[in-house]
């Protein structure tokens, strides 16, 4: 699958917002001090904000976008937009609770991080119900979506206590450094176990030419590239997929780790072990589409 | 509304004959030309005369080959929508653009709505749908909804334009549902099937396999060993035995 910038950025982006206000909400950082309460809240809904306006960018008419929200009852992709809005206005509700009224009860802390969780999920879902692309039709995909914005919004939350001059302590360190593992040791558990999952079809099934012997294409039906294999065809990563995989693990999981060792509550050894972070993970939700294979490739040629 | 109606008792749809199909292109031309001037938007072309021409066509030909040796079949195979009945390119769609007629079953898009997504496409396992590079919202047969139903037309010209402009017959169009009607029986007769069954999709198009043919001899005898096995008589006769003599 053709890997979409804007996509991939929304993903990316979103998944650490969405991970890092989940956190936030369930209380691992003590704001009380307003104007950080607001600086914080800034930075959470510009990540989920950037991420969701990104991915209206690869749509043919995105001053439409708002009927997206209409289709809840059957589409995931409209589920993720009416659960992100309201994430963001749940967001808003708390901020506000904690500047007026005061501290957000502890059962709304967790409805508003399950809000968050679920959207999360519902992303996961517009991939992982496409039963066209075997690879992301593997009960995995969602949970390493899960993983990885709740293992960066860890990682992020530890950039916040250090810039907002309050120290954590080993057990909070401990958990950053469990949740990078869990979350790239799924990811390698899916590599192979989805990387392995067929589609079922084959040209003989596709083409209902069964008993006949071997089918293979002998003339394509148009002489140029069409919009089908711009879409679906991408077979630019899958030449250096081991190499991306191991750049991707390191990126985002290994110098993250290291770097959270190393920096104790230091705010640019931090800042830089989410960025490094963020550029892993992107790097692996570019193979996440790159890699990818759809079965209508089957008609242009390709073998599963 | 994009969940799918209760199957309809109706069932529209196009039967393709793998057997007859001489790859010509007509129904794929006909398409592009009546789907340009009718229904929605027109189908547009990126580059048309350019190095790297592209378009949205709702109705491409390709030509597979089947099986080995003297017995290899060469099959042209007409793919459009297939109008399935569990079409997973409506239950994806955000907005409500894509939808099943639950009066016939047709899957059509209303481009109104349509906000370019490509889910849709993601979704099927067939192909069936294009991005139009002009108007940036989903393009796919409508089965000539334009047209069927179009009292203004010739009877004879309310079928979709790929059947009617189609000189060999290869394809055929009526009402899936119903078990009686000329193509249900067609389909009947001639094994038709399913494309990718195991998608669960349910297709509402059939397409009838190619008709058993003998098997080509084992060893094909060339034309050379031919003529060297034939025994001359008359005149090359004279002519073979004067040429042995003189060695």
């Amino acid at each position: 699958m053709r890997p979409a910038w804007s996509i991939i950025f929304f993903t990316t982006i979103s998944g650490l917002g969405f991970g890092l206000a989940a956190w936030l909400v369930l209380g691992f950082v003590t704001l009380t001090n307003p104007a950080e309460l607001v600086v914080v809240g800034l930075v959470v809904i510009a990540l989920i904000g950037a991420g969701l306006v990104s991915s209206t960018f690869h749509l043919g008419h995105p001053e439409r976008a708002w009927r997206a929200l209409s289709q809840w009852r059957s589409s995931w992709l409209s589920r993720e937009g009416v659960l992100a809005v309201l994430a963001l206005a749940g967001l808003l509700a708390w901020g506000w609770y904690q500047t007026h009224v005061g501290p957000v009860p502890g059962w709304a802390g967790v409805a508003l991080a399950l809000v968050m969780a679920v959207t999360v999920y519902a992303t996961s879902m517009i991939y992982a119900s496409l039963r066209t692309v075997a690879r992301w039709y593997h009960p995995l995909t969602p949970v390493c979506y899960l993983m990885f914005a709740a293992a960066g919004g860890l990682l992020a939350v530890l950039l916040v206590l250090a810039a907002l001059g309050q120290a954590y302590g080993d057990a909070l360190e401990l958990s950053v450094l469990l949740a990078l593992g869990s979350a790239w040791g799924i990811k390698i558990v899916w590599w192979q176990m989805a990387g392995a999952a067929g589609s079922g079809s084959s040209l003989a099934t596709a083409t209902g030419l069964t008993g006949l012997g071997a089918v293979r294409s002998l003339m394509p039906p148009h002489t140029s590239e069409n919009y089908l294999q711009h879409e679906m065809g991408f077979v630019v990563a899958r030449k250096h997929a081991a190499r991306l995989r191991v750049i991707a693990l390191l990126g985002g999981g290994v110098v993250p780790a290291v770097l959270v060792l190393l920096g104790r509550g230091s705010v640019p050894v931090l800042g830089l072990a989410v960025l490094v972070h963020l550029a892993g993970v992107f790097v692996e939700r570019w193979l996440f589409f790159a890699e990818a294979k759809h079965v209508v490739s089957l008609y242009y040629g390709d073998q599963h | 509304m994009t969940s799918l109606p209760e199957p309809s008792a109706i069932k529209l749809g196009l039967v393709i004959d793998l057997d007859i199909c001489v790859g010509c292109q007509a129904c794929v031309v006909n398409c592009k030309e009546w789907n340009t001037s009718g229904y929605g938007a027109p189908l547009a072309d990126a580059d048309a005369y350019g190095a790297a021409p592209n378009g949205a066509w709702l109705n491409r030909v390709h030509a597979f080959e089947a099986g080995a040796g003297a017995d290899a079949k060469v099959v042209h195979f007409p793919k459009s929508c297939l109008h399935c009945e569990a079409a997973p390119c409506v239950t994806v769609c955000p907005t409500g653009a894509s939808f099943k007629r639950a009066e016939d079953g047709i899957v059509l898009v209303n481009e109104d709505w349509c906000i370019g997504c490509g889910l849709c496409a993601w979704s099927c396992p067939y192909g069936a749908r294009e991005m139009d590079p002009a108007e940036g919202v989903m393009k796919k047969c409508t089965l000539c909804v334009d047209r069927i139903y179009n009292d203004n037309l010739p009877a004879e010209d309310q079928v979709p334009a790929c059947v009617r402009t189609c000189p060999t017959n290869a394809r055929h169009f009526g009402d899936l549902g119903d078990p009686q009607s000329d193509i249900s029986r067609l389909v009947a007769e001639r094994g038709g099937v399913d494309l990718m069954p195991e998608q669960d999709t349910k297709p509402v198009n059939k397409y009838l396999p190619p008709r058993p043919r003998r098997k080509a001899d084992e060893t094909p005898m060339s034309l050379l060993a031919m003529a060297e096995e034939a025994t001359p008589a008359g005149f090359w006769k004279w002519v073979d035995k004067t040429l042995e003599k003189l060695g």
